[in-house]
C-alpha cells in the first residue's frame, strides 16, 4: 500500500511496492496525461514533479514516491508557472502529435521555477532529457522563452 | 475509456446532416484488397495494363466521398459537427480537412465541433494516412462537401423566405437575404436545409481563392492543442475500458523465428500476471502479420512486462539467423558494382564510361543504415471480442488494415469489427501497419468479452520495427572538358518493401526507384537507372519519405561533389543541369508510377524546382563569407509532388564535432492549406533529416537488431538541435494541384548537411550517420 499526495489529493493504492509510479498514475489510477515513451528515463515523455522536482516516472518506484508530493500534467494548471507555460505552448502552436509534450511541459515548469529568465544552455541541460520525435524543439524553446517573459512581466 | 467528445468516433445510428435525419443505408463492403498488399502502392507498381489507369484518389481503395451528409451535421443550436475521416498522427489533417469544410460552407470555426471517424472507406473514402496524401487527396473533395452543404443551407433559407436563391448568401454561419438584409442561423435552417438535394457535383459553386476565410489564413489552431498541453488528449495508449487486460508479446528475436519450447510457470507465478497465449509464427511473407511469440496477460502493464521477463524461452532463429550488418554492406557494395536491372535507359552511359579516360570518370557510393521510426508512442492497441463482433480501439494510420486483419483472424465479416481511431503518437510509416493490433486481437480471442490492450515496449518497437531499408547507392559519372557530366549512373543495392509481400523478392520496385531515382531531370546526354539484386533478412517497411531519403543522398551529394570538381558554385552548377523551366512528363523518364498521380496533372515542373533552390538560397544567403569552421551546403528534392530545397549551415570544431548552425527549408507544395502546420512540418523533417543523418542507426548481429531503446538507437535532442530553422513557403497558387507535405521536407535534409561538411571542412561523408567528422 502507498500513499500518494498527488495533485494535492492523497491517494492510496495496493500495489507492490517497486511498481513504478507511472504505471500507478496510468494503470491504477486512470491518470494518462503521463505517458509511456522508453520505461528506463532515456526520454523524458513520463516527467512528473515530486517535492518541485523533475523525475521520471517509469524508473521511480511507488514506495520512493510514498509520502511525497508529487504534481502531473493534470495538476500543473493549478500553478501560475504551470499556467504561463501551458499558454505559451497554444501560442506557439508548439504540439505536432503532442504525445512528448505533457512531459516537456513538466520539464519546462520545473526550469522556470528553478530559473526564471534561462539562458540557451540552461535550456538545452534541463530539456535535453525530453525526445520530440516529431522535431518541435524550436517552438518548444520560443515557448519557454515567451513563459518567462510573461512571467516576469506579472502574468498569472 | 476517459470521456472525451474530441475522440468519440461518431454514433452513426443519431447522425444526420440534422437532427433527426438519418443517412442513407450504411453499406460496408471488404476493400477489394485483402489483408496482403493493402498498400495500393505495391499492387500499382505492376498493374495490368488493359483496365483504364485509375489515379491518385481514385487509385486507391475506396477512392473520395463527397457528400455533405457523411461529412456534415448541424445541430439547432447551430453547431457544426464535422468528421476527420483521417487519423491524426501530428500533421494536423484533423483539424485542416474539416477546416476546408469549415471554410467552404461559411462555418465559423468556433462553433464547429469535430469528431473522429470509425474505419469505414465505403462510407469516407479512402482513410489510409500515408504517402503525403491528405490534403493532396481530399482538399478538392472536402471543398465540395462544404460547398454542398452551404448551397443546401442557402437553398432552405430561400425556401423559407419564398426568394430566388440568387437572393440569399450563406456568410459566418448564417444565411443573409441580401435585399432586405433578413438573416436565418444555420442552427434555424438545419432541418429545413436537410430536406434539400444534394446540389450534383456540377452544380457546386466553390468560392475563389479570395473568398477564403480559413485557408490558408493560419486563424485555426489544431483541434487537440490544448487538449495536448493539458494531458487531457487521449492516444491509442491513453485507452481505457470497464474490466480490461493488459499483454506485452516476447516475440522472436530473429525475423522468421519461432518458440521452439515455452516455460510459463515463473511467468504465472508473478502477482497479477493471468494468462499466457501463444501468438503463431508468420507463415510466408511476412507482410503484416504478427511475428510469433507468446503473450503475457495481466491485470497492470508492469505485470504483463515483470511476467514477460520470467518466461523462458528456446527459440529457433530460423533462416535470418546470420543477418551481421557488417557483412550485408559488403554484400551491397558488391551489388553495386556489378550491372543490376536496368530500369531507366538514354544513350549509352557504360559504353561512354569505357570509352572516356581514366580522368573523366567519377564514382561514389553512398550508405544509409537501417533506421527505426521510433514514435514516442510505441504500437498499442485494444480490442475486445464479443460472440460475433470485434470492437479495436487504436491509433493506426490505415484504420480499414487493421479492420480487415482483425475480421480475418477472428473469422469475422469487416462490418462487424468496429475500428475507433485514436490520436497516434507519431506514425512516420510505421503504424501504416496492423500487426499490432493483429497481435492483441490473437490475445483478445483467448479471453472472450474482454478488452485487451497489447502494449509494446521501447524495447520490442525498436527490435521489431519495421524498418527503413538500408542501401548502398552508386553513382558513375563521365565529366566533360567543362565539368558537366555527360553520362549519369545510378546503382540503388537495397532491400525491396516488395519483400514483405512476396517472399524472396529482390530488387526495388518502380514505386521505390520512382523517388529520386529514375526521376532524374538533369540534362545529361546518357543517362541509366539501375537497381541490384538483393535479400532482405529485416522487415522492411515505408519510413517517412521512403526511398528518397538514400536516393536523395546520394544524387544530391554527388552533384556536390561533380561541382566542387568542375571548380563551380553547387547552386549554379546544379541550376544549369536542371536547365530552364519546362514541365517534364515523369514517363519520358521511364517513370509511369509518378506516385500514382497522372502525369499530366502533375509533371515534373524544374520551374518550380529551381524557384524553391534560390528561395532556399536566399533564406539563407548563399555565398555569404562564413566564419572558420563553418559551411553551408544545398540539396534539393522533390518527391510527393512537393519541391523542396534546404541549405543547411553547420559549424565543425577542431574535435570534428558537428554542431548545425541553421537550417533554411524551401517547399512549393502548391496551394497551402494550413500555412502554419506546413512550417511544422517543414522543422520537423528538419530535424527528423537531422536525426537520421547524424546519429541514427540500426545494425544487425546474429539475425539480431543490436539497438533497443533511446540509449543506443540515438535521436536528435534539444541541445542538438538547430536553434534557427528558417521555412520559406514558395507559389502557393490553388491553380497548381496540391503535393504533399509530411514527407518531402526530410529527404534534401542530410544531403545538404554533408555537403555543408564538405564546405566547412573539405571532407566528403559518404555514410550515415555522421555522428562526428573524423
Amino acid at each position: 500500500m502507498a500513499r500518494l499526495q498527488l495533485n494535492g489529493q492523497i491517494k492510496e493504492v495496493d500495489v507492490p511496492g517497486d511498481t513504478p509510479l507511472l504505471w500507478v498514475l496510468r494503470d491504477e489510477l486512470g491518470m494518462t496525461g503521463t505517458k509511456f515513451g522508453c520505461g528506463m528515463a532515456l526520454c523524458g515523455a513520463c516527467t512528473v514533479h515530486m517535492d518541485g522536482s523533475p523525475i521520471r516516472a517509469c524508473i521511480t518506484a511507488v514506495s520512493a514516491a510514498d509520502g511525497h508530493a508529487i504534481t502531473t500534467i493534470e495538476g500543473v494548471e493549478a500553478d501560475r508557472v504551470g499556467r504561463a507555460v501551458q499558454k505559451a505552448w497554444v501560442e506557439n502552436n508548439v504540439a505536432q502529435c503532442g504525445y512528448c509534450q505533457a512531459g516537456q511541459i513538466m520539464s519546462a515548469v520545473s526550469l522556470l521555477k528553478a530559473t526564471p529568465a534561462p539562458n540557451e544552455r540552461q535550456i538545452d541541460e534541463a530539456m535535453s532529457g525530453n525526445i520530440c520525435r516529431c522535431g518541435t524543439y524550436p517552438r518548444i524553446r520560443a515557448a519557454i522563452k515567451q513563459a518567462a517573459g510573461d512571467l516576469a512581466k506579472g502574468g498569472k | 475509456m476517459r470521456n472525451d467528445d474530441s475522440i468519440q468516433a461518431p454514433d452513426l445510428s443519431r447522425r444526420g446532416f440534422l437532427q433527426g435525419t438519418l443517412l442513407g443505408t450504411l453499406s460496408l463492403a471488404v476493400g477489394a484488397n485483402g489483408v496482403i498488399g493493402v498498400i495500393g502502392v505495391i499492387g500499382r507498381a505492376h498493374a495490368d495494363d488493359d483496365a483504364p489507369k485509375k489515379y491518385g484518389a481514385d487509385s486507391m481503395p475506396g477512392g473520395t466521398v463527397s457528400d455533405p451528409l457523411v461529412f456534415v451535421s448541424i445541430g439547432a443550436d447551430g453547431t457544426v459537427t464535422i468528421v476527420a475521416h483521417r487519423a491524426e498522427m501530428g500533421t494536423g489533417v484533423r483539424t485542416s480537412l474539416p477546416m476546408v469544410v469549415a471554410d467552404e460552407m461559411e462555418a465559423n470555426w468556433d462553433r464547429v465541433k469535430v469528431v473522429q471517424a470509425e474505419a469505414n472507406e465505403t462510407r469516407y473514402g479512402n482513410q489510409n494516412v500515408d504517402g503525403s496524401r491528405s490534403v493532396r487527396h481530399f482538399l478538392m473533395p472536402m471543398r465540395r462537401v462544404g460547398a454542398a452543404a452551404r448551397q443546401m443551407l442557402e437553398a432552405a433559407a430561400a425556401a423559407r423566405w419564398a426568394v430566388p436563391v440568387g437572393e440569399v448568401r450563406a456568410q459566418r454561419h448564417e444565411v443573409v437575404h441580401l435585399p432586405t438584409g433578413r438573416r436565418l442561423p444555420y442552427g434555424e435552417l438545419a432541418a429545413d436545409a436537410a430536406r434539400q438535394p444534394v446540389p450534383a457535383d456540377g452544380t457546386l459553386k466553390l468560392k475563389t481563392p479570395d473568398q477564403f476565410r480559413y485557408i490558408g489564413k493560419d486563424r485555426v489552431r489544431m483541434v487537440d492543442l490544448e487538449a495536448i498541453g493539458k494531458g487531457q488528449a487521449t492516444y491509442g495508449m491513453d485507452v481505457r475500458l470497464p474490466g480490461m487486460v493488459y499483454a506485452v508479446v516476447a516475440r522472436p528475436p530473429v525475423v522468421g523465428g519461432k518458440a521452439r519450447a515455452v516455460r510459463a510457470e515463473k511467468a504465472l507465478a508473478i502477482p497479477g500476471v493471468l494468462k499466457v497465449v501463444e501468438i503463431p509464427p508468420f507463415s510466408g511473407a511476412p507482410a503484416f502479420q504478427p511475428l510469433g511469440g507468446v503473450a503475457v496477460v495481466a491485470r497492470n502493464t508492469w505485470a504483463a512486462m515483470q511476467g514477460r521477463a520470467a518466461l523462458e524461452i528456446d527459440w529457433d532463429d530460423g533462416p535470418n539467423a546470420g543477418y551481421d550488418s557488417a557483412a550485408y554492406r559488403g554484400t551491397l557494395e558488391a551489388a553495386a558494382r556489378k550491372p543490376g536491372k536496368v530500369v531507366r535507359n538514354e544513350g549509352d552511359a557504360p559504353a561512354a564510361w569505357n570509352k572516356s579516360a581514366e580522368a573523366q570518370r567519377y564514382a561514389a557510393e553512398y550508405y544509409v543504415p537501417h533506421l527505426a521510426h521510433a514514435s514516442m508512442e510505441p504500437p498499442v492497441a485494444t480490442v475486445r471480442v464479443s460472440g460475433k463482433s470485434a470492437e479495436v480501439w487504436t491509433s493506426i494510420q490505415n484504420p480499414v488494415a487493421a479492420q480487415t486483419a482483425v475480421a480475418k483472424r477472428l473469422k469475422l465479416e469487416p462490418k462487424d469489427v468496429r475500428v475507433n481511431v485514436l490520436l497516434l503518437g507519431g506514425g512516420f510509416g510505421r503504424k501504416s501497419k496492423p500487426d499490432f493490433v493483429d497481435e492483441a486481437a490473437i490475445v483478445a480471442q483467448a479471453m472472450p468479452g474482454t478488452p485487451v490492450k497489447l502494449v509494446w515496449t521501447r524495447e520490442d518497437d525498436i527490435h521489431h520495427d519495421y524498418l527503413h531499408t538500408v542501401s548502398v547507392e552508386r553513382l558513375e559519372a563521365v565529366v566533360g572538358k567543362d565539368g558537366r557530366p555527360q553520362t549519369w549512373l545510378h546503382r540503388s543495392a537495397a532491400p525491396t518493401i516488395g519483400s514483405l509481400f512476396t517472399q524472396g523478392a529482390k530488387g526495388q520496385q518502380l514505386f521505390e526507384s520512382g523517388m529520386s531515382a529514375i526521376n532524374m531531370p538533369y540534362r545529361i546526354p546518357n543517362v541509366r537507372v539501375e537497381t541490384a539484386e538483393v535479400e532482405a533478412h529485416a522487415r522492411i517497411g515505408w519510413f517517412r519519405s521512403v526511398a528518397n531519403i538514400p536516393h536523395a543522398f546520394a544524387a544530391q551529394c554527388f552533384i556536390a561533389e561533380l561541382a566542387h570538381r568542375a571548380g563551380k558554385d553547387h547552386k549554379q552548377f546544379a541550376l544549369d543541369l536542371i536547365g530552364p523551366a519546362r514541365k517534364i512528363d515523369p514517363r519520358t523518364m521511364a517513370d509511369t508510377w509518378n506516385y500514382t498521380e497522372s502525369p499530366e496533372r502533375y509533371p515534373y515542373d524544374t520551374g518550380r524546382l529551381r524557384d524553391v533552390i534560390e528561395a532556399a538560397a536566399r533564406g539563407a544567403r548563399w555565398g555569404r563569407k562564413l566564419p572558420r569552421g563553418h559551411g553551408l551546403g544545398l540539396a534539393f528534392c522533390y518527391s510527393f509532388m512537393s519541391y523542396t530545397a534546404t541549405v543547411v549551415e553547420v559549424a565543425v570544431n577542431d574535435k570534428g564535432e558537428v554542431q548545425v548552425v541553421a537550417v533554411d527549408m524551401a517547399m512549393d507544395c502548391g496551394p497551402q492549406i494550413n500555412p502554419e502546420r506546413i512550417r511544422a512540418q517543414m522543422e520537423g523533417g528538419a530535424i527528423m533529416g537531422l536525426s537520421l543523418a547524424l546519429t541514427s542507426e540500426i545494425s544487425f548481429e546474429k539475425g539480431r537488431v543490436k539497438q533497443s531503446n533511446f540509449h543506443d538507437y540515438e535521436v536528435l535532442r534539444h541541445h542538438a538541435s538547430p536553434r534557427v530553422i528558417r521555412t520559406h513557403l514558395v507559389n502557393g497558387s490553388h491553380d497548381t494541384p496540391p503535393g504533399g507535405v509530411g514527407e518531402p521536407p526530410v529527404p534534401p535534409v542530410a544531403p545538404a548537411l554533408c555537403n555543408a561538411i564538405f564546405a566547412a571542412t573539405g571532407k566528403r561523408i559518404r555514410s550515415l550517420p555522421v555522428r562526428t567528422v573524423a
